[in-house]
């Protein structure tokens, strides 16, 4: 039996480029090019290990997104992925977390697994929520914000470090699964895999192929609302000086006139 | 007066302060109600403090469930209390855990979700949340449109405030719905007599420029003369000089302090995402060019072994 893994990625706005907000307040996706979240890279990682772990299994990479979210596409085929699944619609622009999980949990309904890999968050929204928002869609355990993973006998395993304490979990596939940037270094695309990825199929699916509403997504779909969005107040310019033996009883001075010490 | 939730978290059997600081801004939008989970014998002395702090009803569930199984029984309880009670908001700490069992209430209640507010106020149309988003770059405010407003709030986000309500208990049986993954095993992680890093009024973190394990020595002593939490950046963590949980930035810890001293660390995007919301920032970096320097209120450009001993001595001669 195949082990079917899916994989759930975003196409965000490059955190190192001049993020913004649109007129319409959705995330401002002109104004700066967008990529695979670097967090999706190491559930794509983790993915690929445990198919090459397994006697046979396939990673297919799913993703919800405008037509650009195809390069987030293509570098995970790149990197190893079997497949693609690009769920596209105009109607999904503006979409919040809850709606995004919906079209997501019936795209991979309809694209069949037995485990679902996600990265901990994305690096644009940053809610980290998604994973769990899944397996509570499609009735599953979550087995979330590993920094450790595997899959034997039909169970999943893994190490989750939390604030308090590290927890071992272990629950039975199908689970939904997520993993931290501790799991493991993201692999580059060799030159074969790039070359690989251009002919390799990516099914495209709209709101009608999944049986979604329109009115059930988008802006007019979302449950919260964005009233205002301002960009910060550029902080003043602070105190610099050059350290010639002193600095640090200057610094101790700046910290005793803002009453730290 | 609208009951609104609050989840109180706990550790080692003490209310952590994040949950005080939840049920001082719950005051602002409501009569705040307590909800602790999963807390066994100490479960009485955390409901006290929860009275001390705001909390008029204390909602007390016990179980085996809670500690054996990964989030969901927590969902179970908070959800059914939402619904029992007609709650009209539910607020949870910013956590990676409490961000996840706010998004699953959230669904179940079939409600709008936000997440790491950091600030809280009563609004026309139910409460407002203000959040800080790419990398600090921008404030947003927001408001739940539909369903019961489900909240995640950022620790240090309010100044816990007491102030003394009737604090009635109250136990409450759940109805566990099951289907969660088996916590096989659970080591809680060694207090190191420090602060938690999240929750700390002070931090101070190393970079780079720290050089070594080793190295960290020297950002460690000043963290203890300040009472502050020691945080590291995802290079100095990465090369292996210091505990993951101890990373500030966009994929570690996200914290927000009065103040933050930054040594060795040149500030990239990464990093700035998770602390750009302190209050006061402090840096010392050899690089005058260092772009932490734009973020920074006073900075000193000289070489950290030599500024931040001084410092310290500075501070022990104070």
């Amino acid at each position: 039996m195949t082990l079917k893994i899916a994989v759930c990625v975003k196409y965000v706005p490059d955190a190192t480029g001049d993020r913004g907000f649109a007129d319409d307040l959705t995330t401002d996706r002109e104004a700066v090019d967008g990529l695979l979240s670097e967090l999706d890279e190491y559930a794509v990682e983790q993915a690929l290990r445990i198919s090459e772990e397994s006697d046979d299994a396939e990673v297919t990479v799913v993703t919800v997104g405008p037509d650009d979210a195809k390069d987030a596409l293509r570098k995970a085929l790149s990197m190893g992925a079997d497949k693609a699944v690009h769920v596209n619609d105009e109607d999904i622009h503006g979409s919040d977390v809850i709606a995004t999980s919906a079209i997501l949990a019936k795209a991979l309904e309809k694209t069949g697994f037995d485990l679902v890999v996600c990265g901990m968050a994305s690096t644009d929204g940053t809610m980290g929520v998604l994973p769990a928002l899944l397996a509570e869609r499609l009735g599953l355990p979550q087995v979330t914000l590993l920094s450790e993973l595997s899959v034997e006998d039909g169970l999943v395993k893994g190490r989750r470090d939390g604030d308090a304490a590290t927890e071992h979990l272990e629950a039975p596939l199908p689970a939904v699964v997520s993993v931290t940037d501790q799991s493991g270094e993201a692999r580059y695309p060799s030159f074969k895999g790039i070359m690989a990825a251009k002919k390799k199929p990516v099914q495209e699916l709209d709101l009608d192929d999944l049986d979604i509403d329109a009115d059930e997504v988008g802006l007019a779909g979302a449950w919260t609302l964005v009233d205002a969005a301002a960009a910060r107040p550029a902080r003043t310019q602070g105190t610099i000086v050059t350290d010639e033996g002193d600095g640090g009883k200057q610094l101790a001075a700046f910290l005793a006139t803002q009453k730290f010490i | 007066m609208a009951e609104i939730l609050v989840l109180v978290d706990h550790a080692d059997g003490a209310v952590r302060k994040p949950a005080l600081e939840l049920l001082t801004l719950a005051r602002r939008i409501g009569e705040p109600s307590a909800v602790v989970l999963g807390a066994g014998e100490a479960g009485a002395s955390i409901a006290a403090t929860a009275g001390e702090y705001g909390a008029a009803t204390v909602y007390v569930a016990d179980g085996a469930e809670f500690t054996e199984q990964l989030v969901v029984p927590k969902v179970d309880a908070l959800t059914q209390l939402a619904r029992e009670k007609g709650a009209a908001a539910v607020l949870v700490t910013s956590s990676g855990e409490g961000k996840e069992i706010a998004a699953r209430v959230a669904l179940r209640l079939g409600s709008g979700l936000i997440t790491d507010a950091v600030e809280l106020e009563a609004g026309e149309n139910g409460p407002v949340a203000t959040q800080s988003v790419f990398a600090a770059s921008y404030q947003v405010r927001s408001t739940v449109s539909h369903g019961v407003p489900v909240i995640t709030v950022k620790p240090n986000s309010a100044a816990p405030e007491a102030s003394p309500a009737a604090g009635t208990v109250e136990d409450v049986t759940v109805a566990f719905t099951g289907n969660a993954a088996k916590v096989v095993s659970r080591t809680p992680r060694v207090s190191t007599g420090r602060p938690e890093l999240t929750e700390s009024a002070i931090v101070v973190s190393g970079g780079r420029g720290v050089g070594a394990a080793e190295g960290f020595a020297v950002v460690e002593k000043l963290a203890d003369s300040l009472g502050a939490a020691v945080g590291a950046s995802r290079a100095a963590v990465d090369a292996g000089w210091y505990p993951h949980s101890n990373q500030v930035g966009q994929t570690g810890k996200q914290v927000s302090p009065q103040l933050y001293v930054a040594a060795g660390i040149s500030g990239a995007i990464q990093h700035r995402a998770g602390m750009q919301t302190s209050k006061t920032i402090v840096a010392v970096n050899k690089d005058a060019e260092a772009p932490i320097f734009d973020l920074v209120d006073y900075g000193v450009v000289g070489d950290l072994f030599e500024v931040l001993p001084q410092l310290t001595d500075e501070i022990g001669a104070r």
